[in-house]
């Protein structure tokens, strides 16, 4: 899950359109750009999808710093592929968050000043190519988790961006899964890996659902207007039961010596990532909060030229296009 | 060949010829996808870490094809990873130009503009080729490369003629990397050999070809082709690479080398 602890707006709209846009989508219909809705509603979602595609694109770094080091050209064809559907899946994000009434580039530049966020899970490192299969494994196995009830979301855009995203997310999971496998089976110094990556970055993938359901003061508007379809506690209880069987499977062990079984819920009982550290990388102090947004910001400023370039010659050519008619 | 030179060096048999033709031809798209892969989360705009990403990965694709058949042409039990993974630089066949550094967008552009209006007509006459594996492998590739060729021949002519700046900087780009075309044309007694087999063109009939498609370009970008034709060599002889090589492999190879055997 990528958007976490997004703040609904309140809003301030005529009572009975208000009921009425309610009642729309209690009936089920998809919110179109073009129809009428409360402010809050837009700019909450400005907000989730801006965030979530902002993800995307920070994502490509950690997942890139091993794209070069790749062990064979089978995993770096893999990774290269998988790496190049996470910018399309920012730029299907970006054109469904500019139908409410952004540029990609104002929130371009939110993101580089740090006005808007981008997923927790990023601000970690990845330390060996064991990660990338972990990675692959939870952090793309999370966001399937709320992303496939996000493909019935409220707003037709968006929900028709997750439907494209949500057949690539569930790949690269599987893809992940294949070579942390491979590397659970392989050498000793590779077993070793793979659970060095188990071990960094299980507690940093349960933060991916948000905070816990009794500090997540957005939710319920959310939930109301349906562009959040499930509570954070129920999607990283699904996340755990789903996650632990393939741990074990793997031969690998959950860093939570009170993980277990509970008959009675049906569910496993775990830990809960230590919130403190949580909503310090959200103010800035994860291990890799400055490298990032440095990276984005050295990309964007090298870039402007390019940019600038490109724009110049296109108006060249319409000029001179125009001039010859 | 000199008398003297044929007695250093003992003729190369039919077989080892073509194994060093598919080096040359794998070890291209291998040091290019790698340089261009590079680039990943840090491309001016998001389209262009896209694309960069889709041609990188075309060329990573060709390279498995390509040092695939020179693993088994060379029939020694080895595998095309084998041959990325674990040889040196001097027995490395790329072209100097595809190892040069990204330096900044322009001359990553300029660099693939230069190899891609090679690699096309390299592929196209590679598509007759007498052995039915090589023109197999030119068939799909050259789909690939043709797209790659207008992509990076629009960027070149949009950067030329576009602000001073950009037009500036790739200037500057063609006037560094131009010393590193000449090697592409470049004739030895392996070319002969596949030549006579009817296996691959004599590099230096695509010259003139070459010269027309990238001047058209160049000229629409408005930049100004340098006048020497200097050529820096001994990249697909691999008698002298660039010093920027050795980091190259250093990075790429480093997990296969520090832990020899094991499965990915
Ligand atoms: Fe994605
Ligand atoms: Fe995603
Ligand atoms: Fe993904």
């Amino acid at each position: 899950m990528y958007a976490q602890m997004i703040k609904s707006e309140a809003t301030q709209d005529d009572p009975e359109k208000l009921a009425a846009f309610q009642a729309r989508i209690d009936a089920g219909e998809k919110i179109e750009p073009k129809d009428w809705m409360p402010e809050g509603y837009r700019k909450t979602l400005i907000r989730q999808i801006g965030q979530h595609a902002h993800s995307e694109i920070v994502g490509q770094l950690p997942e890139g710093n091993w794209i070069t080091r790749a062990p064979t050209l089978e995993r770096k064809a893999i990774l290269l592929a998988k790496v190049q559907d996470e910018a399309g899946h920012g730029l299907y994000l970006y054109c469904a968050a500019e139908t409410l009434g952004i540029s990609r580039d104002e929130m371009t530049e939110m993101l580089l000043d740090g006005r808007m966020k981008y997923s927790s899970i990023f601000n970690y490192p990845t330390l060996n190519w064991a990660d990338i299969g972990a990675v692959g494994w939870l952090v793309d196995g999370a966001a399937i988790m709320n992303q496939v009830p996000l493909q019935r979301t409220s707003y037709g855009p968006y929900s028709r961006a997750m439907i494209r995203v949500c057949k690539e997310e569930s790949f690269h999971q599987r893809q992940g899964y294949d070579v942390i496998r491979r590397m659970a089976e392989g050498t000793p110094e590779q077993k070793k890996m793979a659970q060095d990556a188990l071990n960094r970055l299980w507690y940093p993938s349960l933060m991916m659902f948000g905070p816990s359901d009794k500090d997540s003061v957005h939710s319920a508007q959310s939930m109301k207007w349906k562009i959040k379809m499930n509570t954070n506690d129920e999607l990283r209880q699904k996340f755990v039961d789903q996650t632990v069987p393939q741990a074990e499977y793997l031969g690998l062990t959950i860093p939570d010596p009170d993980l277990k079984w509970n008959e009675e819920r049906g569910h496993y009982d775990f830990t809960d990532p230590d919130w403190n550290e949580f909503f310090d990388v959200i103010k800035g102090n994860g291990p890799c909060n400055a490298d990032r947004l440095a990276a984005r910001n050295k990309a964007w400023k090298d870039g402007q030229w390019v940019r600038d370039g490109m724009l110049a010659h296109a108006r060249k050519k319409a000029a001179r296009k125009h001039a010859a008619e | 060949m000199t008398a003297a030179a044929a007695k250093a060096q003992p003729a190369l048999t039919q077989q080892e010829a073509f194994v060093q033709f598919l080096l040359r031809m794998g070890d291209n798209t291998l040091i290019l996808g790698h340089r261009v892969s590079e680039w990943c989360g840090h491309a001016p705009v998001l389209e262009e870490d896209i694309a960069l990403a889709n041609i990188a990965l075309d060329l990573i694709g060709q390279t498995q094809i390509w040092l695939g058949l020179a693993a088994d042409v060379q029939g020694e039990g080895k595998s095309a990873d084998d041959l990325a993974f674990l040889r040196d630089a001097w027995d490395f066949r790329n072209l100097l130009l595809v190892e040069m550094p990204n330096g900044d967008f322009g001359q990553t552009l300029m660099r693939q503009f230069l190899f891609d209006a090679w690699h096309g007509l390299m592929l196209e006459q590679l598509k007759s080729s007498s052995d039915e594996r090589v023109a197999a492998i030119a068939e799909k590739a050259s789909k690939e490369v043709a797209y790659h060729f207008e992509r990076s021949a629009e960027t070149v002519i949009s950067l030329g003629d576009g602000t001073e700046e950009s037009h500036n900087r790739m200037q500057a780009a063609l006037d560094y990397l131009w010393p590193y075309v000449g090697e592409m044309f470049l004739s030895d007694e392996i070319d002969a050999a596949m030549e006579q087999a009817g296996i691959a063109p004599d590099p230096t009939t695509l010259r003139d070809a070459y010269d027309t498609r990238v001047s058209d370009v160049l000229a629409e970008a408005t930049l100004t082709i340098p006048e020497s034709r200097f050529a820096q060599k001994g990249g697909r002889t691999g008698q002298m690479h660039t010093e920027h090589l050795g980091h190259l492999l250093t990075q790429m190879q480093w997990l296969q080398r520090a832990y020899p055997g094991a499965k990915w």
